[in-house]
């Protein structure tokens, strides 16, 4: 075996590291069916109720009137693609817990590359669960332009990288399986929350500007709207720009934290 | 020399968990790293993997420094730790073949290394067998199966034989010892159980994070057992 490995390798390992995070999803196909019923529930039952009280202005990237569902549906895609981030960096810490971890980073690889495989295949699972919330949502009647479908492919895939490396960055902080529900609380709730998916910033500065100054910060809003916009056809740059940016710092924190030289594998336990 | 640690010292905040550790061992040689619960055996092996880093000391595997190649060190490196590591949902052969994957090897060479590995471990008949199906010794066998597929140069082992009954811990003895023996690979084999040394294998003991004593076992032992010597040894030291 030659000294190091060439560039080929590392493709070979990127392509074992998303294969077996699809072979594991592919057998707890539980995990689609319940990825798909949350944002459903959203959709079909909490959009319905609010549909009546939520009058939406027109604003852009829509033309035209819309309904409150078609206006959560790129939040809700959202939602998907930050519970699924979380998911794959717990499951990180129930691997790291477990010891396969400790075979990945002992690979004779970069290791800010072996994470972002781990990224890299947990966004995918992302996206096609994304996907798949899209399809049903569309046999419910909520429909985009057919260009919107294949457009949106790569808002989906920046802002699921964007939202994993916030989860990596995270798990590499937290040191037991336990802790980590708490920090799923603390950050999926206020992300979701506190930003553009569920109401426009407008809507949200009529009852407080500084919750519309904190939803326009948050970058959760910005994953959203470049979905929100990429379903039409359209490009929302500052979106674009300001995801791509907090993709940098949350997978610089992620490359930071699995750092042997410190972070979270030098702490003892 | 195959391994070789240099002065490595180590210490999380104010406790030292390594000081000023040096030995090195030989192509072919099986050295044990014997030492109690504590006695920063582990610490010593997340070092020798790069799980940790230190700038205090040097590692050495296979001509490569630690902290300037290490990703060539860890490529001549085969490891079988302490807690298991495989992926249960996996099949035998699904595991060796993610493992070689990431050493950089797919295709047909994959698929070659991977039963040469389970042949030579004597687990072939389970290869399409998922990983939780298998019995703890046959576990530990994929583990080691998996640590060589690569062809190291060094295997490290961190208590292989934890949980495994007396025949499977006797079968691993022996046959990580003919791999020395017969192939010249180079093993340090981390354990606190002294009848799992041979009186010619090169012997560390180490306790409190310093090295005790440093050479064959049955130099080491003299005329006592050595399971007397050890207890002497870090007893008196603990005391």
């Amino acid at each position: 075996m030659s000294d190091t490995l060439p560039a080929r390798a590392w493709a070979t390992a990127l392509s074992a590291i998303v294969r077996r995070e699809a072979f594991r999803f592919w057998q707890q196909r539980a995990r689609l069916l319940s990825a798909l019923v949350r944002p459903l529930v959203w959709l079909l039952v909490f959009a319905a109720g609010f549909r009546a009280a939520l009058g939406l202005s027109i604003i852009p990237p829509y033309q035209t009137y819309i309904t409150y569902e078609t206006y959560i549906v790129p939040g809700l895609c959202g939602m998907i693609l930050l519970f699924n981030g979380m998911q794959s960096s717990l499951s990180l810490v129930y691997d790291r817990e477990m010891g396969s971890m400790r075979l990945l980073l002992t690979a004779p690889l970069p290791r800010w590359w072996l994470l972002f495989a781990k990224l890299v295949a947990g966004t995918a699972i992302s996206v096609i669960q994304a996907y798949a919330f899209l399809a049903v949502a569309a046999c419910f009647g909520i429909t985009m332009p057919w260009y919107g479908y294949i457009l949106v492919l790569p808002a989906l895939v920046i802002t699921g990288l964007m939202l994993g490396a916030l989860g990596l960055a995270l798990s590499s902080t937290v040191k037991q399986l336990e802790n980590f529900a708490g920090v799923m609380n603390f950050v999926i709730f206020p992300c979701f929350f506190l930003s553009t998916a569920l109401y426009p910033l407008w809507r949200m500065a009529e009852s407080s500007r500084l919750l519309r100054d904190i939803c326009a910060v948050n970058p959760f809003s910005h994953g959203v709207e470049l979905i929100r916009f990429a379903l039409y056809g359209q490009v929302n740059w500052a979106s674009l720009g300001w995801s791509l940016l907090a993709f940098a710092l949350f997978g610089a924190a992620a490359v930071w934290g699995y750092d042997p030289a410190r972070g979270m594998v030098r702490r003892k336990g | 020399m195959s391994l070789a640690v240099t002065d490595l010292t180590y210490a999380f905040g104010a406790k030292t968990a390594l000081d000023h550790v040096s030995f090195s061992v030989g192509k072919g040689e099986f050295c044990a790293l014997l030492g109690p619960n504590g006695a920063g055996k582990s610490t010593l092996f997340n070092l020798l993997t790069r799980l940790y880093t230190t700038r205090g000391g040097r590692i050495e595997i296979a001509g490569h420094d630690m902290t300037r190649r290490p990703r060539q060190a860890l490529a001549r490196m085969g490891v079988v730790f302490q807690n298991q590591t495989l992926d249960l949902d996996l099949t035998v052969m699904q595991n060796l073949r993610y493992f070689a994957a990431l050493q950089g090897i797919s295709g047909a060479e994959a698929t070659r290394r991977s039963e040469a590995a389970m042949d030579r471990l004597n687990i072939a008949d389970r290869a399409k067998q998922k990983a939780r199906d298998l019995n703890g010794g046959h576990r530990r066998r994929l583990e080691l199966a998996r640590a060589l597929l690569h062809d190291p140069a060094v295997l490290l082992l961190d208590e292989p034989t934890v949980g495994l009954d007396a025949a499977a811990r006797a079968a691993l003895v022996a046959h990580v010892h003919d791999l020395a023996a017969t192939q010249g690979l180079t093993v340090l084999w981390a354990t606190h159980l002294t009848d799992e040394v041979r009186a010619q294998d090169r012997l560390v003991i180490l306790h409190q994070g310093r090295i005790l004593a440093d050479g064959t076992a049955g130099e080491i032992a003299g005329d006592r057992s050595l399971q007397d010597t050890f207890l002497s040894l870090t007893g008196d030291r603990a005391a």
